[in-house]
């Protein structure tokens, strides 16, 4: 049924369909409307059978969703920015015990300095953690998603982390055709664990394993992950099937066939770039957009596929791998091993910056005159950053950089008193 | 694409007011995109929040920075926030105040811009009549609907119904339609004068 909705209530209500048993949370913004959204299913009986854990922390949320998990209930959590990482540890547990929960990170930046609005450094601080990542590109796709990810985790016996936009996503009210329970239940199988932690039939998961064996394990998860590059196309189409719509894939090309520019980017922002593609190709560009569903496991070939007849790639990336540029861009590059075009690493909308269509145009202009340097930040303040540089070179103690920018910025609260 | 920059106050229903708007486009078959600006919400701090309204799908997620008009929920922002940056040429301006463009010091835009596009409205007070409580989101809805005709009054009932218990929004949906009232009054008086 089409509905206009707020992207949280989407997603919640998406989760309620695939009769989750156990959710287990810690509110943070910007992932808070979600979990109270599905903690008033729980509260009001909508959400039948299914057991909501106010949790002290996020350590505790994903220690309770691999407990539950274990014990062979369909667990769900959610969480963002800082509280991704106050979980990291039990997050790689997840994945290493090959327990299929799904989580939903609302996107956000990563402090210091501490910032509530969205980028992707969060997740990606996680790319390598074991973990299944999907990005969403609209609430549609945030709520189509999550249910194909429980079918995703549970095949495999692998979690999945479904990424969506913090606040740009969240916060959004637009139209969501939201699926019934019938199609969900058609579409999603109670869960049955590939193993199980059972007191009539006891056994150990999670043993110390040590040299002699732990590069073989290691190996069985990359192996098990990798099988998602099958598998993701395959439940893409099962979904259509059912649902009527397309939704998720591993990439997501668009106006790309004989495109001599592509844009490479993920998540949200991609809405923006289709719009400034579609202009920029009424004008005569031959100019194309590939965005990534699956982030991990890696399509390297979907995305060789796509690219390998271009000149120019650019991918636009909402995180930073300080002392190295683009992560994936390099993820990109590493798939387009032995195959020459020129390439440009963008770096954008950290912190909540907004990306307009305005900036992509410019920048757009740049590449097509061959102007555009390999590492670009994307309407960055150049004077600002070298009247910084200049006082860290000119004194020891030039205090914080932060501060410092927030005071040139004329930031009131920033102002010595 | 018509695209609508909401100013207010944390507390005053902005982000609220973008919502039913989008629910109310929405009733009508359109596709609308509502969203707020991100900050840290505190009570009286200034509050933005944006609807864009379309016959395909919007999918484009950038601030908006030329407005097809503009919803001032809180007068006393004019010194504060420059709340007419990239107001289109036929913009329309709906200010939620008793007084005149005049008495807000805002004769540069009165005599610049189309008069059938510039209104104000009291609707705090009307607010205060309708649902008893200062919350001038709804009313400002139903001034819009009058002022631009791009959604119906009852459009602007069905989103507030969105958002409210029925009792909560037949106040609201009183005040939306008093406001209505108000400022199609105002605009057949500038047409006959």
């Amino acid at each position: 049924m089409l509905s206009q909705i707020e992207g949280s209530k989407a997603v919640a209500d998406a989760i309620a369909l695939c009769r989750p048993e156990v959710i287990c949370a810690y509110p943070i913004s910007p992932q808070t409307h979600i979990v109270e959204g599905l903690s008033a299913l729980v509260k009001s009986g909508k959400l039948a059978g299914c057991e909501y854990v106010n949790v002290e922390s996020e350590f505790a949320a994903m220690s309770v969703a691999i407990g539950a998990s274990a014990a062979g209930a369909r667990a769900y959590t959610a969480t963002a920015s800082q509280g991704l990482l106050y979980m990291v540890e039990a997050v790689y547990n997840a994945s290493g015990l090959g327990l299929p929960i799904v989580m939903t990170v609302a996107n956000r930046a990563i402090g210091s300095p501490i910032n509530i609005w969205n980028d992707h450094t969060d997740t990606m601080s996680q790319r390598d953690c074991g973990w299944i990542q999907l990005y969403a590109e609209t609430n549609q796709e945030a709520a189509d998603l999550h249910i194909q990810a429980f079918k995703l985790a549970e095949e495999l016996s692998l979690p999945v982390m479904v990424c969506m936009d913090g606040f740009i996503l969240t916060h959004a009210y637009e139209r969501v055709d939201m699926p019934n329970q019938e199609q969900v239940d058609a579409y999603l199988p109670a869960f049955e664990p590939r193993q199980v932690l059972d007191p009539a039939a006891p056994i150990s998961i999670g043993a110390m394993v040590g040299p002699e064996a732990f590069t073989e394990v290691r190996f069985l998860a990359h192996h098990k992950q990798m099988q998602a590059l099958d598998l993701i196309p395959e439940i893409a189409t099962e979904f259509q099937e059912i649902f009527g719509r397309d939704s998720g894939g591993l990439v997501r090309p668009y106006r790309t066939e004989d495109a001599e520019t592509v844009i490479v980017a993920l998540g949200s922002v991609l809405g923006t770039i289709k719009d400034v593609v579609d202009e920029r190709r009424e004008a005569g560009e031959k100019i194309g957009v590939l965005g990534i569903t699956s982030f991990r496991p890696f399509p390297m070939l979907a995305i060789r596929g796509v690219l390998r007849h271009a000149q120019r790639v650019i991918i636009l990336e909402k995180a930073l791998a300080i002392g190295l540029g683009g992560i994936v861009s390099d993820n990109v590059r590493n798939a387009l091993s032995g195959i020459t075009l020129k390439g440009n690493t963008v770096i954008a909308g950290l912190g909540g910056r907004a990306i307009t269509k305005v900036s992509l145009h410019k920048l757009f202009d740049e590449a097509r005159a061959d102007r555009l340097e390999r590492l670009v930040f994307l309407d960055m303040d150049y004077d600002l950053v070298q009247r910084e540089i200049e006082r860290t070179k000119q004194q020891r103690r030039s205090g914080s950089a932060a501060e410092n920018i927030l005071r040139d910025v004329g930031v009131v609260a920033a102002r010595p008193a | 694409m018509f695209q609508v920059r909401i100013h207010g106050r944390g507390g005053q229903g902005v982000v609220t007011a973008a919502e039913m708007l989008s629910l109310a486009a929405f009733s009508e078959g359109h596709h609308s995109q509502a969203f707020p600006s991100f900050g840290s919400e505190r009570t009286g701090a200034p509050v933005v929040a944006y609807c864009r309204i379309d016959d395909k799908e919007i999918r484009i997620r950038e601030p908006i920075t030329e407005p097809d008009a503009l919803l001032i929920q809180d007068p006393t922002l004019l010194h504060q926030v420059d709340l007419f940056s990239g107001l289109r040429p036929q913009g329309y301006v709906l200010i939620n105040t008793s007084h005149s463009f005049h008495e807000l010091g805002l004769d540069d835009l009165y005599r610049d811009h189309r008069k059938d596009r510039l209104v104000t409205l009291p609707a705090t007070e009307i607010a205060r009549e309708h649902v008893g409580r200062p919350m001038p989101n709804a009313a400002l809805l139903g001034g819009f609907a009058a002022l631009s005709g791009q959604i119906t009054l009852e459009a602007v009932a069905t989103g507030i119904h969105g958002k409210f218990s029925p009792k909560i929004a037949a106040g609201n949906i009183a005040a939306a339609t008093a406001a209505y009232g108000y400022v199609r009054q105002q605009m057949e008086e500038l047409a006959s004068a």
